[in-house]
């Protein structure tokens, strides 16, 4: 990718955040219950909207690679895979600091937080498997397919705070309609932080996917050596 | 200001996990974007040298 476009989207990614950050410290309004932490809020969503859309993303790479068995698809995969990690895991730290005050403790088998748990694991294991296996396009079908599988614990961490007891609130709908959130400034900031951390995932999902674009090049630029060795052996 | 601590963790815990995620990300590319450089110069090297030993095609008489 142009260096001077990816140069551009980054500018605009921080522009974005610096706007997030404005909002979430000096615009919007203090929780009259929870207080300052409930801040944490303005964050800590965004990163799990972010680590969804990453697997959702990976599901879908997946998908397309077991059907065309292009690598480009495979490389797409392997790179929101990792960036979903990143922030399943800022999700689940800032939530459990968040929970520490509200709730008096780091951590607690809640439903939400229980599958979110297990999604984490489920992509750390299809990162485990990239990182230890060669890459051959055996094990590209495999991640395809663990990555698929793990995409559907998206859905049950988004539907848990319904279908199971819970302490973790609905925020954006709840059980009796409408949304957790009573000012609209406080709705006006989420969205700001959605957008800020939608557009930190294109410009992150780009980088990285570059990385192993190039990464794949370089293999095949080996398999092409050895082929020129062996051919000026042959001579 | 209660709990301004743990709002001020969560916050560094978030611009730091993102800022070295960036810096990694960086120093992968700048590092394959020289190995993909030095593979391209010995994969010509390797293919001019074959060239340069394979004998011109002999002309057939007419």
């Amino acid at each position: 990718m142009n260096r001077r476009l990816n140069l551009a989207l980054g500018a605009l990614t921080a522009l974005m955040m610096f706007a997030a950050i404005y909002m979430v410290f000096m615009f919007v309004p203090t929780e009259a219950d929870q207080g300052i932490v409930q801040r944490i809020f303005y964050f800590h969503v965004p990163c799990a909207w972010v680590a969804f859309a990453a697997f959702g993303l990976v599901a879908i790479c997946g998908i397309f690679y077991l059907w065309l068995g292009q690598d480009i698809w495979d490389d797409l995969g392997y790179a929101a895979a990792e960036i979903g990690m990143v922030f399943c895991t800022l999700v689940l730290v800032t939530g459990s600091i968040w929970a520490k005050p509200i709730w008096g403790t780091w951590w607690t088998w809640d439903s939400r937080l229980t599958t979110t748990l297990i999604l984490w694991l489920l992509y750390g294991g299809y990162l485990m498997l990239r990182a230890m296996a060669d890459d051959t396009p055996q094990v590209a079908r495999f991640a395809a397919v663990v990555g698929i599988v793990a995409a559907v614990d998206v859905p049950v961490v988004v539907v848990s705070v319904r279908l199971w007891r819970t302490i973790h609130p609905a925020v954006l709908v709840t059980r009796q309609g409408g949304h957790g959130l009573e000012d609209p400034r406080m709705v006006a900031t989420l969205l700001v932080a959605l957008v800020a951390f939608t557009a930190l995932f294109v410009w992150l999902l780009i980088l990285r996917f570059a990385t192993l674009r190039m990464r794949t090049r370089i293999m095949t630029l080996a398999r092409d050596l050895n082929l020129a060795h062996a051919a000026a052996g042959d001579l | 200001m209660d709990n301004f601590g743990y709002l001020f963790a969560a916050y560094t815990i978030i611009f730091a996990v993102i800022f070295f995620y960036v810096i990694f990300i960086w120093r992968r590319q700048t590092r394959l974007e020289t190995e993909l450089h030095a593979m391209e110069t010995r994969l010509k090297d390797v293919r001019d040298e074959l060239k340069s030993r394979t004998p011109p095609p002999s002309r057939s008489a007419p």
